[in-house]
């Protein structure tokens, strides 16, 4: 059962999900989306990254259709989320960051609902032990844990057999166990051919999950890219290893590309930037060998997401 | 789910579906309310039982049920179609369920279709509840039921109207506030235990301008004097509806 459903996506299939072109949305004096440009491709999960403030949600909520843009362009599988709302509410899943329940309504009552307004919804039952909410199906919303809330709205967002799910921030809050069983489900999304846009400031969510990855800040995307793409570009790497304390470096930097650096850290620890290729590996342990220093816990040290951003930004992601 | 998969397979339910569906669980979160079932089943039995059988209020000749039981059906239809709606609207949109709902299939009149029906189906249980009670208290009632009927769908739409008025532009704590205070207030001076004559003729005529005066009213004329269309009655409530019902698709926020 992993056929596309004919005739259910009349636009063109390499078009984008979601298309947004100079993007402003302001709240008062201030704009929390500045200018946005942003493509989703189909069947694909995008992460869209930032820090609080950025103008993930705004963004999100505006190809949700809850609003209108100021300036720019939105268009989700190619229809206006506005003026379009009718044909594309029954093809896109929405994960909101919080509510959305009545606070008298039980989980699985809630969801039945859900499932109630769609024609071909996902088995109730086997969602709700799927996301481990089999012990509170009972349980009237408001008494939910807010783990188990989360996941409500995430079952909630999926039991329709959506195209396009917009999940916000799916994991904030999540205990690691909840955490990954959503990852599971997201992966799992990913695979049956659901096009995903989660927002979140976990940098290691991005990492895991996403194929493509927007850095937000300040209502702008500033960097796109696949996570290796972006840990990749730009970004240094660095190469740690252990000796004897007061190495001469003098020696090493002569036998490195110019723009390399070495330096040590504490007595016996060294750090080594540059360009960190298998030459510059080579070298760094030829040199070790002629110096007669073994060199422990020798290791490369890749950028993460969380490097990029604060190397973009100036800013640590999770201020 | 190893039987099954995400495989997108988008489709909205029927639309007629989509509406049951929705009034059945409005209904549900209505009756699973305690204060509500309070202010919709407890205070107006409690009225009529209690009024009818102590002599409190001077209600004027005859059986006081038969003066008291139009205007606790009155009282009904505004407990449920005015502050039931409201605070209940507040909290869902509040809640964020309103904003929800509105990323479903879920059109937005159907919405309000289905909370319409939700509000109908409770005042069908309880006037059917309050018209047994009331002749197991030697209520005898007579006029058009026809009448009676209009009546009950004009009141319904007007309250309705300030009902989600109140919802969708106040916070939801304002309106759970506000709306009881309008109910205790509508209660006593909206002639539903206290005959209008009660009332000094300048603040009477002010008062009879008021949704539940006119609602109580005309199902006093009818059911306790026989008399025909109320068209006066009706005229008020026909107004407030407008009113109501206007400002609320003009100025209601959906969050």
């Amino acid at each position: 059962m992993r056929s596309v459903f004919p005739g259910d996506t009349p636009e063109a299939p390499d078009r984008p999900a979601v298309e947004i072109r100079g993007l402003v949305k302001r709240y008062g004096p201030k704009a929390a989306v500045d200018g946005l440009d942003l493509s989703v491709a189909r069947g694909g999960l995008t992460a869209v990254l930032g820090p609080n403030g950025a103008g993930k949600t705004t963004t999100i909520e505006t190809c949700e259709g809850y609003r209108r843009p100021d300036a720019g362009t939105v268009r989700v599988l190619g229809l206006d989320p506005v003026a379009d709302s009718a044909a594309l509410r029954p093809r896109v899943g929405v994960m909101l960051q919080s509510g959305g329940v009545y606070a008298g309504a039980r989980a699985e009552e809630m969801l039945r609902h859900v499932a109630a307004l769609h024609a071909h919804p996902l088995d109730v039952p086997s969602l709700i032990d799927r996301l481990g909410l089999g012990s509170c199906g009972r349980t009237a919303y408001r008494r939910l844990s807010g783990g188990q809330q989360q996941r409500l709205a995430l079952a909630m967002a999926v039991v329709g057999r959506p195209e396009l799910v917009f999940l916000d921030e799916p994991t904030a809050g999540l205990d690691p166990q909840a955490r990954h069983a959503t990852w599971d489900l997201v992966r799992e999304l990913r695979t049956d051919g659901v096009t995903v846009v989660l927002t979140t400031h976990y940098m290691d969510e991005a990492e895991a999950l996403a194929d493509d990855v927007a850095i937000i800040d300040s209502g702008r995307v500033i960097a796109q890219g696949s996570p290796e793409e972006l840990c990749r570009g730009g970004a240094e790497n660095t190469l740690r290893f252990s000796g004897r304390p007061g190495l001469d470096l003098g020696s090493l930097l002569k036998a490195l590309p110019a723009e390399s650096t070495a330096t040590e850290l504490t007595p016996g620890t060294y750090r080594v930037g540059g360009r960190i290729d298998p030459q510059l590996l080579a070298t760094v342990t030829t040199w070790c060998a002629q110096n007669g220093v073994m060199p422990d816990r020798i290791a490369v040290e890749r950028h993460t997401l969380e490097d990029v951003f604060l190397e973009l930004t100036g800013k640590e992601l999770r201020a | 789910m190893s039987a099954e998969t995400f495989t997108p397979r988008p489709g909205a339910a029927p639309l007629s579906r989509m509406i049951r569906a929705q009034a059945a669980l409005e209904t549900r979160m209505l009756l699973r309310n305690g204060e509500q079932l309070l202010l919709t089943v407890v205070i107006p039995t409690l009225l009529l039982v209690l009024f009818s059988a102590v002599d409190i209020v001077d209600t004027g000749e005859g059986k006081a049920v038969d003066f008291l039981a139009p205007g606790v059906l009155a009282l009904a239809v505004m407990s449920t179609a005015f502050t039931g709606q409201a605070i209940a609207t507040g909290f869902e949109r509040r809640y964020g369920v309103l904003k929800r709902l509105g990323a479903t299939p879920l059109p937005r009149w159907a919405l309000m279709t289905a909370k319409t029906c939700s509000v109908l189906v409770t005042e069908v249980l309880q006037i059917a509840l309050l018209t047994v009670i009331a002749f197991a208290l030697g209520w005898s009632p007579q006029g058009n039921p026809f009448a009676v009927l209009l009546l009950l769908v004009l009141g319904t739409a007007a309250f309705s109207g300030l009902g989600l008025l109140m919802a969708g532009t106040l916070k939801a704590e304002v309106t759970l506030a506000a709306a009881n205070l309008v109910f205790l207030l509508l209660l006593v001076g909206g002639g539903v235990i206290v005959p209008m004559e009660k009332f000094p003729g300048g603040v009477r005529a002010v008062l009879e301008l008021l949704p539940i005066s006119a609602l109580s009213d005309g199902l006093r004329d009818v059911l306790q004097h026989g008399a025909g269309m109320p068209w006066g009655d009706l005229g008020i409530l026909a107004v407030w509806a407008v009113l109501g019902l206007g400002a609320a698709a003009k100025l209601f926020r959906w969050e």
